[in-house]
């Protein structure tokens, strides 16, 4: 009974869950520096559909990541809301995961104490629950035999799908991604745009995902939003209609990415126009 | 295997030294005792309960100070960490007492608690708290924001982000202020146990203060032995596996 029991709810825990929507309404954010206060996001509003994969690129320092903090309730907007299935985000909670740049994972744990850390907060899952849970995102993540690996022995691309890993466990609703791969070389990170584009459609996420990479950007998302700084505010919109799994290297993925491209060149113009 | 032989060999060396700079008396054998009859104090005190008395004494002052610094300095440190205005009072008033020596607590200790085992703790209390409220305060401070960002993500909360990823983030600088605290209260008790005869009680330092004004050379090279290996073994077993497992995990160096 009792047996039963628990392999019940290991099933009901890795079931799908349904991604949510998002809706960010007017979103403005400005920070005060010693240059004066600067507005990182001005009226931002855009919507992301259940389970789509949307990716904001911009040159650094345009708001995205600030909108990305934002969306995950770790920053507090001063204008505007956002709505996660009609419902206000108010705070950091665990259907809203982050995935950083650094992969953030705590060094006093090993590879399993670390996707451990957030389904322990998860109630009524028992302990064994817990590991078999964690032990599928370790498959899922190709990582079974690095379990009981400390992370300083992993290499960068292993401590990001750690990380991934991680941050799926909890089974969000949606996953914000700002810059994740950005450090890595470029073999592993393509490596990482198969693996997540695999698992975001085995596992129905909603996904924001955040880069200066323009192709990565076209190589991941439904939609790529293009930002642009002083103040951040979506500048364009392009719909990615390619098949997936997408390779990076193929020529309709290229043509996509030097539209985007010239697009942002383009956007560096009017800044200083609106700066003034 | 070929290490340990070493380290045999190195310390054969030496009483063999020793050995050899007695039985040429280049100096008074008042001063220079042989290795033998050092052993031989060493076994009789070891047989008759003397040392083993003394030494109870001295490690229960220590220990008990020491656990009493450790539970007061960490939340100090915490508070330190956290509030600015603690930072700024404590935190202020820590730094200045830990550049004192603690072994100039013992005037104070004495003249508040008497000759008791009150004033011996006070000591070791002095000597342990400063040290692990600063590296506790140090460590918090040093801790990435992005450890607990992660975790507000995962659903954790104040407390459980204090205690299950600040305080284990600050792990490195805990323990590194804790053995420095230690290694303090050792001194400092030592100190105030050669000066002072203490009533309630008769330590380690007791004895080696009694072997100087007996002259009883053997006495004194014994009992700083002894101390010696405390020293050695407080070090590994307290610290040594803890140290251990942080340069494995963190992926440090020892």
């Amino acid at each position: 009974m009792r047996f039963g029991h628990k392999t019940g709810s290991v099933t009901e825990e890795l079931a799908l869950v349904s991604p949510s929507k998002l809706s960010i309404e007017k979103v403005s954010k400005s920070f005060r520096s010693r240059a004066g206060t600067v507005l990182a996001l001005h009226q931002v509003s855009l919507n992301v559909a259940e389970a789509e994969f949307v990716c904001i690129v911009g040159a650094s320092g345009c708001g995205k990541s600030t909108l990305l903090n934002i969306i995950a309730g770790l920053e507090k907007p001063d204008s505007g809301t956002v709505l996660a299935d009609g419902k206000p985000v108010t705070g950091p909670g665990r259907e809203r995961l982050v995935m950083f740049q650094e992969p953030a994972l705590f060094p006093w744990l090993d590879v399993m104490g670390n996707i451990l850390f957030g389904l322990k907060l998860k109630p009524n899952l028992t302990k064994k629950d817990r590991r078999d849970v964690a032990k599928y995102y370790l498959e899922l993540v190709e990582l079974t035999r690095f379990e009981r690996a400390n992370i300083h022995e992993l290499s960068g691309g292993m401590k990001q799908r750690v990380a991934l890993a991680r941050a799926l466990a909890p089974n969000p609703r949606v996953l914000l991604m700002d810059e994740p791969f950005a450090a890595l070389d470029a073999l592993t990170r393509e490596q990482l745009y198969g693996d997540l584009q695999r698992i975001w459609k085995s596992r129905r996420k909603t996904i924001v995902f955040v880069t200066h990479n323009v192709r990565e950007a076209v190589c991941l998302g439904d939609r790529v939003l293009l930002f642009s700084p002083h103040p951040g505010r979506v500048q364009e919109e392009f719909v990615i209609d390619l098949p997936r799994p997408r390779d990076l290297n193929s020529v309709e993925l290229a043509t996509y990415a030097s539209r985007i491209t010239q697009a942002l060149k383009s956007g560096v113009k009017p800044e200083a126009v609106t700066a003034k | 295997m070929k290490r340990t032989s070493l380290v045999v060999l190195f310390f054969a060396i030496l009483i063999g030294l020793w050995e050899w700079a007695f039985h040429a008396k280049i100096w008074s054998p008042v001063l220079v005792p042989a290795p033998e009859q050092v052993a031989e104090y060493l076994k009789t005190t070891a047989t008759d309960g003397t040392l083993l008395r003394a030494t109870a004494i001295t490690m229960r002052r220590l220990l008990i100070g020491y656990v009493i610094g450790l539970i007061g300095g960490l939340p100090l440190g915490l508070l330190t960490a956290r509030w600015k205005v603690f930072h700024d009072t404590i935190g202020t008033l820590a730094l200045g007492l830990q550049t004192l020596p603690s072994v100039c607590w013992v005037p104070l200790a004495l003249l508040w608690f008497g000759q008791t085992e009150a004033a011996m703790l006070f000591v070791v209390v002095m000597g342990t708290l400063w040290s692990v409220v600063i590296a506790t305060d140090t460590g918090v401070r040093h801790v990435p924001p992005i450890y607990p960002r992660a975790a507000l993500t995962m659903g954790s909360k104040r407390l459980h982000i204090w205690l299950k990823v600040i305080l284990p983030a600050a792990l490195p600088f805990i323990v590194s202020g804790m053995k420095q605290g230690w290694a303090f209260a050792w001194r400092s008790l030592m100190a105030a146990e050669i000066f002072v005869t203490i009533l309630t009680g008769f330590g380690l330092g007791q004895l080696l203060h009694y072997g100087r004004e007996l002259s009883a050379m053997e006495q004194v090279i014994g009992v700083m032995l002894v101390i010696i290996i405390i020293g050695l073994l407080a070090d590994k077993i307290l610290f040594s596996p803890v140290e251990r497992f942080l340069h494995r995990r963190w992926g440090t160096n020892p």
